[in-house]
């Protein structure tokens, strides 16, 4: 109410003054994806009529050249106020001059730590938080009722040797040998990669990385059983194979896949099944009862070219953006999970049966640090393939892979 | 040629010449600033950019020839100068020789010809990503792939094409030569219909055999039309992307870079790791290639 009084006034005071030196205008950046759009576009409305004598421009580019047209924009002076980025983009944001640290007098870091899922940690450097989340990610089991209902299997596993145990019950075969439907998907340039990294690693005993992710941990022997367990399930237990169906979504969405290890930014494509009814699972534990789970966020930072009233205005969206009203709007309009556990471990949130396994999920999620997600991804890939495709064994593939990481996160740092 | 033969013997008339000369010179100078800007200058600028470190943030930094050092210490890189080469190698002369054979037949049919030559030249004008994507969903394991299917139902084993190391690129190559297969029958067609009529005829007159007149007539009259085809076909296949990274999305250039072309090396090092420098060497690489290509087939025309 209070907003809207002082709206009425300051509009007055702009027409009777007819001046536009109070009138800001920010641009806010991100990349296209039609549900975060119309998400923006929301938000932004509902944050001009607070605030009258702001105006956000909303500008949106393909993801492929998203990157690619932020750091150019900074380097011609060009840059946005505020602009959403992926965590693992940091590092390189940072030493390239295209963030700012927030604002510590809008935005105080033990507020910030206290307010979010621990994992915002992530967009710390030194002392200054560079961003904020919205929205987070997590890993979870997706599963085809139907096939489960068929093949007489009444819940999703609970732990590693279920997995498999059902997977390949679930998985079958033609008279030629051919899959037709495959038990779990097995594709490390979908979500494996972060499974196998995050959760398997650790629950094999193991640590991926350092705790300050600058040095390859994976290459012992807790890295080699989970790369063991995770590659007998194409070699030996036969449960699926990468490259079925070309993507190990796209095979799921043809209920040709009984399960499949996705993220909340899924959620979105698979609601529109129809072929068959689906759910969620937490990610299977290991024999002890050990749970991980991959996390991650775009955040909105606020680009290095805003100052003066423009810095304020940005700040002001800013904190807009990640308040719990604008996280609450972003689980509707997108689907994706609140960055504050007050707004996301709601009594509703927590007895929805979609929602509850990711949520569960953050409670222990680890986020890794990336120097250059894509080409880390890469190693992962070509390790598992190497194994597939060249028979090579389980520790001179995971040696080679461990090596090239390493050499990759070496150059960055 | 017509302003020279203008003998400039008054000063009115070379005044003429002088206007003419500012005239074309007027006109000239757009496309002119505009190829220097858009295709000069940044292609000099890499050759500067091949010996920094750069991640298009901070400024870019000297360091010599260490992104060449490292480029030629790579295993990665000399398994993409091979993949590339392989494309080249193989793809050119089948495609040539493809586009030959079809266009020499197509030549002396005349049921159908229009319709046929207008399904050859129909690859040729769709969109290179979206046949990419109808191909990969050929090569699919059964159910979902078209040749696997068929393979299948007559009892054959499954082809892995694609999530194959061994045959990943012979599949893609085949995407690209069938993609640039029509407009080589063209332009072989038009090279053939260019050669006279009365060499045939009086090769005929003397009793000489189709084969003898394909191999003494047609092939060596038809060189210009080859050569051409070489260097443009060469040119093509050494610059190769839009397929492999339409048909590898998932693993662009894989199976284990087992398909990545130096195209697509670059675009990764630019624009996925942010490494302009490196990206620029490889640039520089590839640019020299094409080069010796370009004047070896630039020799081979001339001494002909």
């Amino acid at each position: 109410m209070n907003y809207i009084t002082k709206a009425t006034l300051m509009a007055g005071t702009i027409i009777v003054s007819s001046t536009a030196a109070n009138a800001v205008e920010i641009d806010y950046w991100q990349y296209i994806f039609d549900t975060r759009v119309a998400a923006v576009d929301q938000l932004i409305e509902q944050f001009e009529e607070a605030n009258p004598d702001i105006t956000v421009n909303h500008v949106t580019f393909p993801y492929a050249d998203y990157q690619t047209r932020v750091v150019a924009a900074n380097m011609s002076g060009n840059g946005p106020d505020v602009l959403q980025m992926f965590y693992g983009w940091t590092d390189n944001f940072v030493n390239g001059g295209v963030l700012q640290p927030l604002p510590t007098d809008v935005f105080p870091t033990e507020e910030i730590e206290a307010d979010f899922f621990p994992i915002v940690t992530a967009m710390k450097r030194g002392d200054d938080y560079y961003g904020l989340p919205t929205a987070v990610r997590s890993l979870a089991l997706f599963y085809n009722k139907d096939l489960f209902a068929e093949a007489g299997i009444d819940n999703p596993p609970e732990t590693l040797d279920e997995l498999v145990d059902y997977a390949s019950r679930l998985a079958v075969k033609d008279s030629g040998g051919n899959y037709t439907t495959v038990g779990l998907t097995v594709e490390m340039g979908g979500q494996d990669h972060q499974w196998w990294r995050e959760v398997l690693v650790r629950q094999f005993g193991g640590e991926p990385y350092s705790a300050d992710y600058s040095t390859v941990t994976y290459d012992s022997e807790a890295g080699l059983a989970a790369t063991q367990w995770y590659t007998d399930l194409t070699t030996k237990h036969e449960v699926g194979y990468t490259g079925f169906m070309d993507e190990g979504q796209a095979a799921f969405r043809a209920g040709r896949a009984a399960m499949t290890i996705d993220g909340t930014f899924r959620l979105g494509s698979f609601r529109d099944i129809e072929g068959f009814e689906w759910g969620v699972a937490e990610l299977p534990a290991n024999a002890e009862g050990l749970r991980s789970n991959y996390a991650s966020y775009f955040a909105n930072g606020i680009g290095a070219g805003a100052e003066g009233e423009e810095l304020e205005a940005a700040a002001k969206f800013l904190q807009y953006l990640s308040s719990p009203e604008a996280m609450q709007l972003w689980l509707e309009v997108v689907g994706e999970l609140p960055a504050r556990p007050e707004v996301a471990l709601t009594e509703a949130n927590l007895a929805d049966p979609i929602y509850a396994p990711f949520l569960k999920g953050l409670e222990y999620a680890h986020t890794t640090t990336f120097v250059d997600e894509q080409a880390q991804r890469q190693v992962t890939m070509d390790m598992a393939n190497r194994v597939f495709l060249q028979g090579q064994s389980v520790e001179d593939t995971l040696a080679e892979a461990a090596a090239a990481e390493q050499a990759i996160i070496d150059r960055a740092r | 040629m017509a302003m020279t033969q203008i003998s400039p013997q008054s000063a009115p008339r070379l005044s003429m010449r002088m206007r003419r000369a500012i005239w074309v010179w007027a006109f000239l100078a757009l496309p002119v600033l505009f190829y220097s800007v858009i295709r000069f200058y940044p292609t000099i600028d890499a050759f500067r950019l091949s010996f920094t470190n750069w991640n298009l943030m901070s400024p870019p930094e000297y360091i010599g020839l260490q992104n060449y050092r490292e480029m030629f210490a790579s295993a990665e890189f000399w398994k993409v100068f091979r993949n590339t080469f392989a494309y080249l190698i193989i793809g050119t002369p089948i495609s040539l020789f493809l586009s030959f054979i079809i266009a020499y037949f197509l030549d002396r049919i005349r049921f159908g010809h229009t319709f046929l030559r207008a399904l050859y030249f129909l690859p040729f004008i769709t969109t290179a990503s979206a046949m990419g994507w109808v191909w990969r969903w050929f090569y699919q394991p059964a159910p979902t792939g078209v040749i696997n299917s068929v393979l299948g139902a007559v009892g054959m084993g499954q082809l892995d094409f694609l999530r194959s190391t061994t045959w990943a690129l012979p599949s893609i190559m085949v995407t690209a030569i069938w993609a640039g297969l029509g407009f080589q029958i063209i332009i072989f067609m038009a090279g053939l219909r260019s050669i006279p009529q009365t060499y045939y005829e009086a090769a005929k007159i003397d009793g000489v055999g189709d084969f003898a007149i394909l191999r003494k007539i047609t092939l060596p009259l038809l060189k210009p039309t080859t050569i051409f085809l070489v260097v443009f076909s060469s040119i093509g296949f050494l610059r190769i992307f839009d397929q492999v990274y339409n048909m590898t999305t998932n693993d662009p250039g894989g199976p284990l870079g087992s398909t990545k072309p130096l195209v697509l090396m670059i675009y990764q090092t630019a624009f996925n790791s942010y490494q302009m420098g490196a990206a620029a060497a490889q640039t520089v690489v590839l640019f020299t290639i094409l080069l010796i290509i370009s004047l070896l087939q630039l020799w081979i025309l001339r001494t002909r």
